[in-house]
């Protein structure tokens, strides 16, 4: 669906250029919802920009369903960008216009009937949940209401492609759980590639399938959001998703302060639902004392992590991390 | 003193009237061209901006009667006269258009650049931009602006009088100053105070009463 290959933006200043994208290369594939995760100043509002051409890219090619869009000129740029929506952190919403016209902005550029974009509208706002709020002007909604108004306006040209500018950073962790299952229900229904942005974890794991790690303007990491919980290849998404992580102790834990060996259990999918800690207890001659452990929900499984101290004898202790690996449990001693 | 005061206002409302319509006109567009060519404008033209805004600056500099007098010539090219309410009418608008040109320009930029971007991102084309976000969504604020403008106009309208323009200023200052006939100078300032005042009020209400932000 779309492809970045070799993507590179820069800025000038008079006498000084900062590198915003260094050498991006990433495939998003058509009805996936894939998050960019970053700190502030990564270069993530640079990226999204660049994919319906709000930013200019300095060097390499962005595909959309097979075109370059980089060398699409004025009127072409112009048709694309109706294909593809795009929601704010501040929603952008036009403060003189009533929810109507806002969400019929886009409708009304396309020329459409009058009747049809009525039509349209009434359709969006039923979807959005905001069918009493059609005659409201933006400054007497809240802060969710005004993202559903904005969703429905970027959705009103049925676009392929949605993209999300830390749609949630603005809101409250409710308001974002409401918005963020508004996403997922407009892929599961529409079939609409989403491309969000955020630095927020939370909204990673809450509704993406994919996920790419931005750091300094480069991508460090791409993995699917189960891979990335399971197995962070790199120190920052490890600093990610820790930051969510309901048991901090795993910080705090120092494997010099116990007599036993400290080991650190990460599971997925099936196996976590699977009783293989006490099978281990009962089949091999050690004791475990359980240090910390959480279990985070994603979309389709669960993934975490629990970290042990077990005492006995070296060569049980053995056996038994090998008895762990046999059972796709991922074993790390600390 | 009716029959001084009344043809003097309407004359007054006469060259104000037309000299708004001008000024907007002319300045309309300018301030719009400002904001659209400034950096990181939807429409970037560094070296335009920089002109624009040299020319306008320079137009502001100067004193209005100055202005007046240097426009003189293009009073008689344009209207056949140099003296007068509707030759004012020229060197008013032309004074004024600059002045015009900011209060738009800094209207205008009062919009959230986010809601411009988001414009952007719908493939709005620049024209759309501008007649269905820019001026639309800073509307309360222009209409205050053009408030500005008018109140403004009476004042150089009044200055306009001491060089022959007719009008209320003209009034006061020749019965008021030169005939030292003081009564017609205060009711004279006194109905441009009441005019002044009326319109600011229309001008506030209308504003508040259709912003919606």
């Amino acid at each position: 669906m779309i492809k970045i290959e070799n993507l590179s933006k820069s800025f000038f200043d008079e006498n000084t250029t900062v590198k915003a994208l260094k050498n991006i290369n990433l495939q998003i594939n058509k009805g996936e919802i894939f998050g960019i995760i970053g700190l502030s100043g990564a270069g993530k509002s640079t990226l999204i920009r660049c994919l319906n051409r709000l930013e200019e890219p300095t060097e390499g090619k962005i595909y959309i369903q097979g075109e370059d869009i980089t060398k699409y000129d004025k009127n072409k740029l112009r048709d694309l960008r109706k294909n593809i929506g795009m929601i704010f952190q501040h929603f952008n919403l036009f403060s003189q216009k009533t929810v109507y016209k806002n969400i019929a902005f886009p409708l009304e550029l396309e020329g459409l009937h009058k009747k049809d974009i009525e039509k349209r509208v009434d359709t969006l706002l039923e979807y959005v949940d905001l069918e009493d709020k059609k005659y409201s002007y933006p400054s007497q909604l809240s802060g969710g209401q005004k993202q559903r108004v904005a969703i429905a306006r970027a959705l009103a040209n049925n676009p392929k492609i949605l993209l999300s500018d830390e749609g949630t950073s603005a809101l409250d962790p409710k308001t974002t759980k409401s918005i963020l299952e508004l996403l997922r229900n407009t892929r599961d229904r529409f079939g609409i590639t989403i491309v969000l942005i955020t630095h927020q974890m939370e909204v990673i794991k809450d509704i993406c399938d994919r996920v790419a790690i931005l750091e300094n303007g480069e991508i460090i990491e791409v993995n699917t959001v189960e891979g990335l919980f399971k197995n962070p290849k790199t120190r920052t998404a490890y600093e990610f998703i820790s930051r969510i992580k309901s048991d901090i102790t795993e910080e705090i834990i120092e494997p010099n302060d116990f007599k036993g060996t400290v080991i650190r259990l990460g599971y997925s999918g099936e196996n976590s639902k699977m009783p293989i800690v006490s099978r281990m207890i009962k089949e091999f001659d050690i004791e475990a004392n359980i240090l910390s452990g959480d279990i985070n929900k994603l979309i389709k499984t669960s993934v975490g992590h629990l970290i042990l101290e077990l005492h006995g004898e070296d060569e049980e202790i053995q056996k038994a991390i090998k008895f762990l690996i046999d059972n796709n449990v991922k074993v790390e001693v600390m | 003193m009716a029959e001084l005061i009344i043809p003097a206002l309407i004359e007054t409302i006469y060259m104000v009237f037309f000299s708004t319509v001008f000024s907007l006109l002319m300045g309309f567009p300018l301030g719009v061209l400002l904001v659209i060519t400034e950096k990181d404008g939807i429409w970037e033209k560094k070296q335009l901006n920089r002109v624009l805004n040299g020319i306008i600056n320079v137009l502001r500099s100067f004193p209005f009667i100055i202005l007046m007098i240097l426009l003189f010539p293009l009073s008689r090219l344009i209207v056949g006269k140099t003296i007068g309410t509707t030759a004012t009418i020229v060197p008013l608008s032309i004074a004024a258009a600059p002045f015009v040109a900011r209060v738009i320009e800094s209207s205008l930029k009062e919009i959230d650049k986010g809601v411009i971007e988001s414009s952007l991102a719908m493939g709005c084309s620049i024209s759309q931009i501008i007649f269905k976000v820019l001026i639309p969504e800073s509307l309360p604020s222009l209409i205050l602006g053009i408030t500005t403008t008018i109140i403004n106009l009476i004042g150089y309208s009044a200055m306009a009088g001491a060089i022959g323009g007719g009008g209320l200023g003209d009034v006061a200052i020749r019965y008021g100053l030169y005939r030292f006939q003081t009564d017609v100078m205060v009711i004279a300032v006194a109905v441009i105070i009441v005019l002044v005042q009326g319109i600011q009020f229309i001008g506030n209400t209308l504003s508040s009463n259709i912003n919606r932000k």
